[in-house]
């Protein structure tokens, strides 16, 4: 176990410089290719070009690239001080960029808005896997019967419908026809059950996606199991027909499921950021957003990198608890 | 039967037709189906995957004769009407969104334009962006596939290391990312043709590691069987074993995986839009209806349901007929 554990972070590793890099070519390569004069871009689109040389000092785009990343991450740890054109911005550590635009670190509008994203994806990855998982395993348990068909039915609906307009049809009926609840996300900080009746609708809308989409794998999965050699020889010695799903049947249907839930989880940011920006939750997807029709792109860098990371360590999780259920994956 | 090659004599015509005739009996008699053949009969029996078939055969004509159908309807997509529009609240006036003999899907709030010449145009971009950025994984895929598949040893770990990795990136954030710095002007494109030329070479790279990743599985089971090897003991080249032999035994799951990945695409297009980063207003696209629509969602609500329900209809059709396609083709796969 610890072998593996020490495979799976070196591999982590590796994986987070590639992602560095990748995002920094993004954000300094792909632009001279393309021709975009990056400076302007981090002023605005009307920069006077007395602005776009100060920013092209202070951000030091004339340097070259690598002399550039490394600046950005010395300012992780020691924060950074950016100087051109007459005058000196501070940005204190852990400095993960300055936007000029807004005139404010992008550290701080991370740490304020990373534990809604966070609390979104959260949320509804605890209802998605819930309620997929049982109308999955009951579907296949119970194939061809009513519940089968109709579970699959909605199923393949929820597949088929972009999470935004859900949310819409969310927000139409729930908040807006029927009046249930007020769509508005209040800070958990403020009071607790304003966080959950903000929260709710958001949840169920992208756990909604993610449901059926696990629904039908689960399904599939089940049923090609409940088919193997080995179902038969554990009912044949006599088991309980409980003890054979959920002894034999399930841990073997939960692995698929897993790696799934790993490579989803990417996925899941972009749900959550289309999510946030229905429902107007104030979180890293709407910053980005924001930061786009702006053109700031500091913080889509910030935010990129920020959930990169995030997503890295989750898949982490993910590994371990992979290895936990399946104890040959220790050993490959 | 194929046509003959050269005109048979005048006396030999009769026998040789009759030959000709008698071995394709023959042949029928003890000759397979081929698969096509074989997926073709049983996608003929799935009624609900036909009717997706179909669907998706409608949409691709509309989107293809657009222009042809909102001329004879007398609309322009990006014509404003500001006489149906309620000059206090900005809504159309009429039930429903402005639903009229006129305006058979209403009219937009604000500026008046018509809803069903902007969903005809809109189903232009989801195809023209489903379809190439699908084509695009489709080749990727399937080159690095096979690759990793068939050489194994390094090759096979780099190209598996790349593929994990980009599965597990949060890829609409660098789409979003990707697409915020690339310029207005670009090879000879201009505005939305940048966008729409971008969505396609950047949806399409995410998706190839799905792709990917079967055709590699499925290269692995097949490079160590007799016919490969029966073409290696003939002296076939590698390169002639990998397109002749092991090429045509993956077309299946391709087309499988083709079929399932283009809604995919479709509802990323449409998210791109929705965000702001796909195609630039004017051009009228399914996403960037959805977003404008976000803001009536009280006061017009006829307003989001209708590109909502194309999108709705357009990937469903897609799934179904993907669902009855894999059925086809796979001989293991039971409902």
């Amino acid at each position: 176990m610890l072998a593996y554990l020490i495979r799976r972070l070196f591999a982590a590793a590796v994986m987070l410089v590639v992602i560095i890099m990748v995002v920094f070519g993004i954000f300094f390569l792909v632009p001279k290719w393309a021709g975009v004069d990056i400076a302007s871009s981090f002023v605005g689109k009307q920069a006077d070009p007395a602005a776009v040389e100060a920013v092209r000092q202070k951000l030091g785009l004339s340097d070259p690239i690598y002399s550039q990343v490394w600046e950005f991450f010395k300012g992780i740890f020691t924060g950074r001080t950016y100087s051109g054109g007459g005058d000196v911005t501070h940005c204190s550590a852990p400095c993960f960029g300055y936007s000029f635009r807004s005139e404010q670190a992008i550290w701080p509008v991370l740490t304020d808005r990373f534990p809604v994203t966070l609390a979104l994806a959260l949320g509804a990855a605890l209802l998605w896997l819930l309620f997929g998982l049982a109308a999955g395993v009951l579907s296949a348990l119970k194939r061809g019967s009513f519940w089968d068909r109709g579970a699959m039915v909605v199923a393949l609906a929820g597949v088929s419908l972009p999470v935004y307009f859900t949310g819409m049809i969310a927000l139409a009926v729930f908040a807006f026809g029927l009046d249930w609840l007020d769509a508005q996300y209040v800070p958990l900080a403020d009071s607790f059950t304003g966080w959950l009746g903000g929260l709710i609708l958001p949840w169920i809308t992208l756990a909604f996606l993610y449901a059926a989409m696990y629904a039908r794998i689960t399904r599939a999965t089940m049923l090609e199991i409940l088919g193997e050699d080995y179902i038969r020889t554990a009912r044949a010695k006599g088991l309980r027909e409980p003890v054979v799903i959920r002894k034999h049947a399930m841990r073997s249907t939960l692995t698929p499921i897993l790696t799934m839930l790993g490579m989803d989880l990417g996925a899941l940011i972009g749900g959550a950021i289309l999510t946030e920006s229905t429902f107007n939750l104030p979180g890293l997807g709407q910053a980005v957003l924001n930061a786009i029709k702006t053109q700031d792109l500091p913080v889509i860098l910030g935010v990129t990198l920020i959930t990169s990371l995030a997503v890295l360590i989750a898949n982490l999780v993910v590994d371990v608890l992979y290895a936990v259920i399946d104890p040959r994956v220790r050993l490959a | 039967m194929t046509a003959p090659l050269h005109e048979p004599t005048a006396e030999a015509a009769p026998s040789a037709a009759e030959e000709a005739a008698v071995a394709g009996a023959e042949a029928k008699a003890v000759q397979g189906r081929s698969l096509g053949r074989i997926a073709w009969e049983r996608l003929k029996r799935d009624k609900l995957a036909l009717t997706g078939g179909i669907v998706v055969l409608i949409l691709v004509a509309v989107a293809l004769l657009a222009p042809v159908i909102t001329g004879l309807l007398g609309q322009d997509p990006n014509e404003y009407h500001e006489d149906l529009i309620d000059p206090l609240f900005g809504t159309p006036v009429g039930s429903l969104g402005g639903i009229s003999g006129e305006h058979l899907l209403g009219v937009e709030p604000v500026n008046g334009r018509d809803i069903l010449a902007r969903i005809l145009y809109g189903a232009r971009i989801s195809l023209l962006v489903g379809f190439l950025s699908a084509v695009v994984a489709v080749i990727l895929g399937t080159v690095l596939g096979i690759l990793a598949g068939f050489f194994g040893g390094w090759v096979d770990s780099l190209i598996s290391r790349i593929m994990d990795g980009l599965l597990a990136f949060p890829q609409l954030l660098f789409i979003i990312a990707l697409v915020s710095v690339m310029p207005n002007d670009m090879l000879g494109l201009h505005g939305t043709g940048v966008r729409v030329f971008v969505m396609i070479l950047v949806i399409g790279f995410f998706g190839w590691p799905y792709i990917g990743r079967v055709v590699r599985g499925q290269t692995i089971s097949m490079r160590e069987r007799e016919y490969v090897e029966a073409a290696r003991s003939l002296g076939a080249g590698r390169f002639y074993i990998l397109f002749k032999e092991l090429l045509p035994n993956l077309v299946a799951p391709i087309i499988v995986y083709t079929t399932m990945m283009i809604p995919t695409n479709i509802l990323t297009e449409a998210a791109l839009s929705f965000l702001g980063v796909g195609v630039k207003p004017p051009t009228a696209s399914w996403g960037q209806m959805l977003s404008s629509a976000i803001e009536y969602y009280e006061s017009d609500p006829m307003y989001m349901v209708v590109p909502g329900v194309a999108i709705f209809i357009t990937v469903l059709a897609f799934n179904l007929f993907g669902d009855g396609v894999r059925d086809a083709l796979d001989p293991k796969a039971s409902r």
